[in-house]
Formats: structure tokens, sequence, C-alpha cells
């Protein structure tokens, strides 16, 4: 008997549950706004990059509403945080289609994140537009799947370009053991040979260290002429201070995953002369009068900093992500998915603050090398370089 | 093999760090048999209240103070609203609890500081100091001085003064010990606020080194729970032992072995130890009681 | 009969649902989550409940029996469920040699133990990328078919894990109530009470952690199936505390306390989802309160309250 009562109370929750699910869902499907659904990593370790995505993606979606949406479509924003959880995302994407019945994803902060969804929006045939670095979510191309970020193959090569120049031909590699970092290691190994470098050390650390004197102390006993460490969030400024603790004299590079201000402060003085490559957004304005993106760039800055602090590259991505659909749903004249898919395929000399992108049928990121600017960090502010 | 200096010092450096982590642990089991998951929180919350009081103007002596007086009154507090209204718990529960109460803490810092990373200005100079062909940062020397200071001080804590004494009673028969006069609510909640001033101390130390954000206290907490069940729990000797024995052996393994699997050639050393020694190196075997 | 009346009412309750409730993401999506917690944590709690052994390493034999899934038929071209049985006879051998070492400890230490052997793998999957794909993982791995019917859509596998949940449930009550059951329970009354009985404690207890194990990894292949995706950190040590956690809100030692416990943490996050930044802090609280005022976890402790009441009732007519 005890468990009959029991058996029941339950069953009244999960009802009670259901029945909010399927009446809410219910009362959406009157209204007829161009649907976005988003999953970024808002907290947990990528909340970094997740942070100012969502924050941009809020800010544009409020002013182009305000202005009475894309066509007189409004756009009807729903988000889930994954936390930069693989589950959660699949979970989230799950629940964006089956049950917010979303037009179009935008998110997907980390690569993991993004890989974990493809298979479902593949499935499902809803447009997803990847915020995450690593190549293998459009490559090979994926017809309902593109991305805005730089991809870390280009991040590899546009720092071996870099080397070369300067004449070095035996680097130490760092990691950390992210997702971020491991796919962005595979990059430089895969590259290395291409540019005539030879990787002489490979060495990896967990993103929650709080020491890397070890690695370092490894890597100072080979014959290494500079130093890449791929990584991002505290970890990169850990390595930066123990490399002048060690009072290791390389040239030290870093990739993308550290343009951000945040960087600079934490590692302090450790972080000057340190290059990486990274959008043009960070040097906006020490970028040529004449430079396309410039205008583009300078608005987006003025109006996040306004609002919420330093401006990052990641949350940059996130504003191409959402002009892109904008402009693809004016031409598509639709809110259909599939018109919507076809009309970002054919995006061309779209301004974003990643580059200017030209998509195609083969090329769902549509960025070259040139999008990407070789900084280097002096003083404790961002020096374009070329 | 001039490396393996480096190697060690590393290994101390990251070790006291675990050490001072690891201490925090034994106040509350000593008291409780109840290992505090929230104990990371402590550390997260003394450094991030410090940082910015820091930014809010205040002097650094000022807003370490603070910030350990603060973090003890959220230990408190978190004894007084948690622990003690399910005073008939188990211990599992009373664990579960502390796991809610880290989470909460986590949700409370993220919704109060938000997800920033954020540093604090080193106590002295940022100069290295070379030992040889090895070099070690002040820092670092501070957090093994502190990690001395409090190592001695719980020890005094817990042979030499009557409260310690009483808190210790309390852990091996809470009933006897409130038979002969012990107000062992009162003890339960003075190891919780000590804990957490503790916890804050080694929150301040370590953040000149470390960084610190919101959430990361799970994997101090984490590297401390190892560190005091590798030297034995409770003892607070064996929480120091622990700490610097994980961080060289993390160390030492990242060195000579491959620094990709430094963490799981730590965790199967100290499973091999557990194997051997099923309490830790400096833990009693504990009788059972039937 | 009457012990299995609640099974079988239960079990009626997840029959009729999909039908009460056709096409909706509460049960086709979040459903097959709660079924896979549901295993993992009645599993769990043969271990933790009956045993009284803690283990924080629960994760780990879920995640082997995921990857040996998707290694094998991916990497290898095994059959599904050649690749299922090949990881369920890993992870047999695995903790039956681990089960007799590891038992021996005691408390935080075993939980130590089992935390560092959850961490060991965990770290396997991260850093073994030619074999497991790293952070990103692996995906696309084949679909199961059952009798020639491939499992394919939200529905079938709503139908095949429930089948197993339901199973795993079945097992788990039956074995409370067997003479094994009964040993497992004197020992966690006492080990030494148990041995004087002439229970082999270590034989039992080694027993309960290699089925434990495997009811496991058999859901971690399933799951892999399921989602078409593996990746590390559903296998991670926070997963490993999640399902200790279920067991214990629900209610320590008893199945229907794990399968609450399991669907009142699956369920959680879906609602709070809705109060964004304060999720953290509500979930934690939530946590905390239960845990207060139920101390013997929800299901147990409403359980006791219910029957209470009843007898109560009996006695006033």
């Amino acid at each position: 008997m005890r468990f009959f009562k029991n058996i029941i109370t339950l069953l009244s929750v999960f009802s009670m549950i259901f029945l909010t699910g399927t009446t809410m869902a219910q009362a959406k499907a009157k209204a007829k706004p161009l649907k976005i659904g988003s999953i970024l990593a808002v907290t947990g370790p990528a909340s970094f990059l997740g942070d100012p995505e969502l924050k941009t993606l809020k800010m544009y979606i409020a002013e182009i509403n305000a202005k009475g949406g894309i066509n007189g479509h409004k756009i009807e924003f729903v988000h889930y945080d994954t936390k930069g959880k693989a589950k959660e995302a699949k979970n989230f994407v799950n629940r964006l289609i089956k049950k917010d019945k979303v037009d179009i994803i935008i998110g997907g902060t980390t690569s993991g994140n993004s890989l974990a969804v493809i298979d479902l929006v593949q499935r499902a045939k809803v447009p997803f537009i990847s915020l995450a670095g690593s190549i293998k979510i459009v490559e090979p191309v994926k017809k309902w799947v593109f991305k805005t970020p730089h991809t870390d193959k280009m991040a590899a090569e546009k720092i071996f370009t870099d080397m070369k120049k300067r004449g070095i031909k035996k680097v130490a590699l760092i990691t950390g053991n992210g997702g971020f970092d491991k796919s962005g290691r595979a990059q430089c190994l895969a590259m290395a040979p291409k540019y005539g470098i030879k990787i002489v050390a490979d060495e990896q650390y967990d993103n929650a260290d709080t020491d890397m004197t070890t690695q370092l102390t490894k890597i100072r006993a080979t014959d290494a002429q500079a130093i890449l460490n791929f990584g991002f969030g505290k970890a990169p400024a850990i390595v930066a201070k123990n490399i002048k603790q060690l009072g290791i004299k390389l040239p030290v590079y870093e990739s993308h995953g550290v343009a951000s201000k945040k960087f600079i402060e934490l590692a302090g003085a450790a972080a000057n002369g340190i290059r990486l490559p990274a959008a043009a957004l960070i040097v906006a304005d020490q970028l040529p009068a004449n430079d396309p993106q410039k205008k583009v760039l300078l608005a987006y800055k003025k109006k996040f900093e306004a609002k919420y602090g330093p401006v990052s590259t990641f949350g940059g991505h996130a504003y191409d992500a959402l002009f892109i659909t904008v402009d693809a749903v004016k031409r598509a004249g639709s809110i259909d998915r599939a018109k919507i898919r076809d009309e970002i395929e054919k995006t061309h000399g779209f301004v974003g603050t990643g580059g200017i992108f030209n998509m195609s049928p083969t090329d769902h990121l549509g960025l070259n090398l040139s999008a990407f600017k070789m900084i280097e960090i002096q003083n404790g502010n961002w020096k374009l370089l070329y | 093999m001039d490396q393996l200096l480096q190697f060690l010092i590393s290994g101390l450096t990251v070790g006291s760090i675990y050490a001072l982590v690891a201490l925090g642990f034994s106040i509350i089991y000593n008291a409780s048999d109840v290992v505090n998951f929230a104990q990371g929180e402590f550390v997260m919350i003394g450094a991030m209240s410090a940082i910015f009081m820091l930014k809010a103007g205040l002097s650094y002596p000022v807003a370490a103070f603070l910030s350990i007086a603060l973090t003890a009154a959220v230990g408190l507090a978190l004894e007084k609203f948690a622990i003690e209204p399910a005073k008939n718990a188990t211990v599992v529960t009373t664990i579960i609890i502390t796991i809610g109460a880290s989470i909460f803490l986590r949700g409370a810092a993220l919704l109060i500081w938000g997800k920033e990373i954020y540093g604090l200005p080193p106590f002295t100079s940022n100069n290295p100091i070379r030992i040889g062909n090895a070099t070690i940062l002040p820092q670092n020397l501070w957090v093994m001085l502190g990690t001395a200071v409090a190592v001695l001080a719980v020890k005094y804590f817990f042979d030499r003064t009557r409260m310690g004494k009483a808190i210790l009673a309390c852990s091996f028969n809470k009933k006897a010990a409130y038979l002969v006069g012990i107000n062992v609510k009162r003890m339960l909640l003075v190891s919780y606020g000590l804990s957490a001033a503790l916890g804050a101390a080694a929150g301040l130390l370590v953040t000149p080194i470390t960084f610190m954000s919101y959430g990361s206290g799970v994997m101090l907490g984490l590297k401390g729970f190892c560190a005091a069940i590798l030297g034995g729990m409770g003892n607070s000797m064996g929480a120091v032992l622990g700490g610097l024995l994980l961080g060289i052996i993390e160390t030492v393994g990242a060195g000579f072995i491959s620094s990709g699997y430094k963490d799981a050639i730590a965790f199967f050393v100290i499973l091999i130890v557990l194997f051997v020694k099923p309490s830790g190196i400096l833990g009693k075997e504990e009788a059972e009681r039937v | 009969m009457k012990r299995l009346s609640g099974f079988v009412l239960f079990a009626l309750a997840c029959i009729a649902t999909p039908f009460i409730f056709p096409d909706n993401y509460y049960v086709t999506v979040v459903g097959l989550t709660i079924f896979v917690n549901i295993i993992l944590a009645v599993s769990l709690n043969l271990l933790m409940g009956y045993a009284g052994q803690i283990s924080l390493g629960h994760a780990a034999f879920f995640g082997l029996g995921a990857y040996s899934s998707a290694i094998l038929t991916i990497k290898y071209g095994v059959n599904p469920w050649a690749a299922m049985a090949a990881g369920a006879l890993f992870v047999l051998v695995l903790s039956y040699v681990l089960a007799r070492p590891i038992l021996r400890l005691k408390g935080h230490y075993l939980a130590m133990a089992t935390l560092g052997l959850g961490i060991i793998v965990h770290i396997f999957f991260v850093q073994a990328d030619q074999l497991t794909g790293g952070p990103d993982g692996i995906s696309g791995l084949p679909t199961l078919s059952l009798f020639g019917v491939p499992i394919d859509s939200d529905m079938k596998w709503y139908w095949v894990l429930c089948s197993y949940m339901l199973l795993s449930v079945l097992f788990s009550l039956n074995i409370a109530d067997s003479r094994a059951g009964r040993a497992l329970s004197a020992i966690h009354g006492s080990d030494i009470a148990a041995e004087t009985m002439g229970i082999n404690t270590s034989k039992v207890k080694s027993h309960i952690f290699v089925f434990s194990a495997l009811m496991a990894s058999v859901a971690g292949s399933l799951f892999a199936h399921q989602q078409n995706f593996v990746s590390p950190e559903s296998f991670s040590f926070f997963f490993s505390i999640e399902l200790v956690t279920m067991v214990v809100l629900g209610g320590l030692g008893s199945t229907f306390g794990a399968v609450i416990g399991a669907f009142l943490l699956s369920i959680l996050p879906e609602v709070l989802i809705v109060f964004e930044d304060f999720e953290v802090l509500i979930f934690g609280a939530i946590l905390i309160v239960i845990m207060i005022f139920l101390p013997e976890g929800l299901f147990v402790a409403l359980r006791n309250k219910a029957t209470m009441l009843l007898s109560r009732r009996l006695g006033e007519s």
C-alpha cells in the first residue's frame, strides 16, 4: 500500500511537469517570429568565451527587435547554458529542436560542444552556426553546419609563417588538456613539417594546474628556438609567468585563445614580447583607415564596451554568426530553415569582426589566413605587426 | 640530472599549496568524521573577497583580515544553518550536505563576483630566487611558510588546548563528550569557523600564484582531499606530508615519465599506497566498533 | 506478489507515459537521460546501500562500457552487441581484479581509491587520443538493431532503455529480498557481525562490486549508441559524485529511493533552466534543504511517513 501511495504522488509530479511542458510549447507555436536558439558555455571553464558571446547576441537581438525585426520578423531568442559539457549541449540542442522548435541554432562555444551536436542538427535539418575553433566542425563539409571563428589550423599556420620569417626551425610545444588545446596541438603537429619546423618538445598540463615549471624545465633542456603554447583561460598566464621565472629567453607564441585583455592582466609583465595570431578586433584602432573591416570593428567595440567593458574577439564570433543569419533571412525573404541554410551558404563579401566571409558549398567558414593578424604584446598592450 | 632539482622544488611549491588546503579538511574531520566537500570553496571565497576588497580600495592587511573573517562567518553559517539542523544525519548524508553547500557557495560566488579570473599581487617582490640551477618565487616561500605556521598551529590546537582536545573528544564519542560537559554543538561550530578561516588564509597565500575564479575551489579542494587521505585523514602532519608528496609525485612523474599522464601517475601511486597502508601514511589503523 | 506491487505500478507508469504524452520532449529526450541515470543509481545503490561501500568512481565503469562500444564498432567494425559484450567482459575482469584490494579499504579511504580509479580512467579517455579521440570524443556510432529492428528513433530508444531500466530495478529488488541481499544488509550493519554469522563478507562485497560495475558498463554501451557520441566529460568524477548524490538523496539502501533520486536530479536542471545564473545556487540550496529535513532520503522518509500515518489511521478505526 505504501508503494501505491508513493507511486501516485510520483505520477502526479510526472504529469504536472509534462503538462506544463506541453502547454508551454503549444502557447509558443501561435506567433511567427524568427526563432534563434543558442547553446553557449556561459559558466564553467570556457565561460570567458561563452559570456561575451551571450552578451553580444542579447544586445544586438534587442536592437534588431527595437527596429522592428528582420523583414518584419521579430527575433525570439532561446538560450541554454551548456557549462561547456558535451552531454548538456546535446540535450539542449535536442530541446531547442524538439521543444522550442527553433529555426536556426547559434553556438557551441567549445569545439567539444559543437562536434557533439552536429549529428543532431544534420538529422533535424536545422542550420547551425558554430562559434568554436576546431577545423573538424566544417571539414569535411556538413550540409547544415557553418562556423565563424578562425580554425586552429589557421592559427598554427599563421604562427609557423611568422616563425619561418624569423628563422625559427625548432619549436617546443606546450599545451593544455582541454578540447581547444588538444585540437590545436594536433594541428600544430600536423602543420609543422609543411613549414620546415621540427617540434622538439611536446609537453602537456592540466588546465587546472597551478605550476608548469616542470614542463618548462624539460623544454629548457632541449635545443628549441621558440616556445609555442596552445591554450586558454588562466593556464597560459601561468605558463608565461613560469617562463619568466625560469629565466628562459626564447621567443614565446600563444594561440588566439588568449586574445583578451584578461591574459595581459593576469600575466602582467611576463606577457610582454609574446606573439599571437588573433582577429583584427583587438587592434581595431591600429588598422589603416582604408581597411574595410575597421568601421564594423570600431562600431562593435564601441557598443560592447559602452555596455559591458573590455571587448574580446570571442563575442565578435557571435556578432558574425548573428549578422550572417540576419543577412541570410533578408535575402531568403522567409524563415524557412532550408532557405536560410541556402542563403548562409551564399554569404559573400560579408564584413564581420573575424574577417571578410566568402562561403561556398565547399567552404562553410569562408575565411582565409589574411583574416588573422599577427600581434605582439608590448608594454601591456596589443601591437599589430601585420 | 640538474633538472631534478627544479622538479623537486616545483614539486614542493605545488605540494605546499595542496598541503595548505589539506590542513583545512583535518579540523572538521577531527570534530565530526565528516569530509567537508565545501573546503575548496572556503579557499575560493577567501581569495575572491580579498580581491574585491582590494579593488574597492581597502589596504592589503585590512582586506586580508576582513576576507578571513568573512569566510569564517560563512563557515559558521554553514554549520549553523545546514549541518546543525541535520543533527541526526549519518556521515554520508552530512557529506552530501557539504556537497550541496559547495554547489550553493559556488553559485553565490558566481552571482556576486562573476565569471572572470583574477589574481592578487604577490606579498613581496616577484623576482625569482636562484638555488643552483633552479629557481623559486618569493611567493612560493610565503606559501611554505604559511603551511608551516598553519600545521604547527593546528597541531598545537589539538594537542595542547582545551578546546582542541574537546573537539577531538566529540569525534571519538559525541555522547561521552557531552556527558563530560563538552558543548558538542559549540565545538562543531568552532571547527567549521576555524576550517573556513584556514581555507581563506590558504586562498590569500596561493592566489598570487594560481589565480582564482568562482570555480577554482573545486580542483583545489579535490587535490587537498587527496593529500589529506594520502597522509592519513585527520592527522595534521599527515596532511602536510601528503601534500608535499603529492606535489613531488606529480612533478617528477611529469618530468621523467609523461606530463600528459602526470595526474594519472599521481593517483596510481596513491592507490598503491592505500593498498599497502589502508589508512594513509600517518593514519592510524582503526579498530572497528561492533 | 504484494512485494512487487510497487514495481508493477512503476512499470505501468513508465509504459503508459509515452501514450499519455506522445511526442513530448520530456518523455523522449529527458526521459532517456532519466532511464540511464536510474540504471546507474540503482546499480550504485546495490554497492552503497546494501553493501555499505561508497564509490566515487562509478562513472568510470559507465565510461568504459561506452568507450568500448564506440571504439570497437567504429575503429574495428565489430558488431555492436559483440562490442557491448566485449566491454562488459573487460569491465568484469577489471572490477574483479580491483575488487579485493579496493574493498579492503574503509570509509573515506575507499572513497579516495574509487575516486582515483575514476580519475585515472577519465585521464585515459582524454589523453589516449589515437584511440579515444581525446576531449572531442568519438561520434558516429552505428545504429543498434534488436531482432532485426533498427533502434533509430527516440521512441524505440525509450522502450529499449525502459526495459533495461525495469530489469535493473527488478533485479535490485530481488537481490534485496534474497539470501545474498540479507547478507548484504548485514554487511552494511557490520562486517564483523556478518562474518560471525558465517557470511564471507569480502566475497559477497566483491561480487556486488563486479555486478554493479557490469550494470554500469552495459548502460554505458547503450548510452553511447543512443547518444551516437561519446566524450570524456560525460564520465568525469563530477558525474560519479552526482550519482552518489542521487542515491543518498532518494534514500540509501532503497531501490525506489535510487529511482526517485535519479529522477529528481535528472529533471531538476531541466526545470531550473529558467533561473539562468541562479540555477547553480538554487540547485545547491534544494540539495541542502532535502538532506536537512529528510536525512534518510526523500523516498525513504516519505515512505516511512506514509506507513506511520496509515498505521495510525488503522489504529484509530
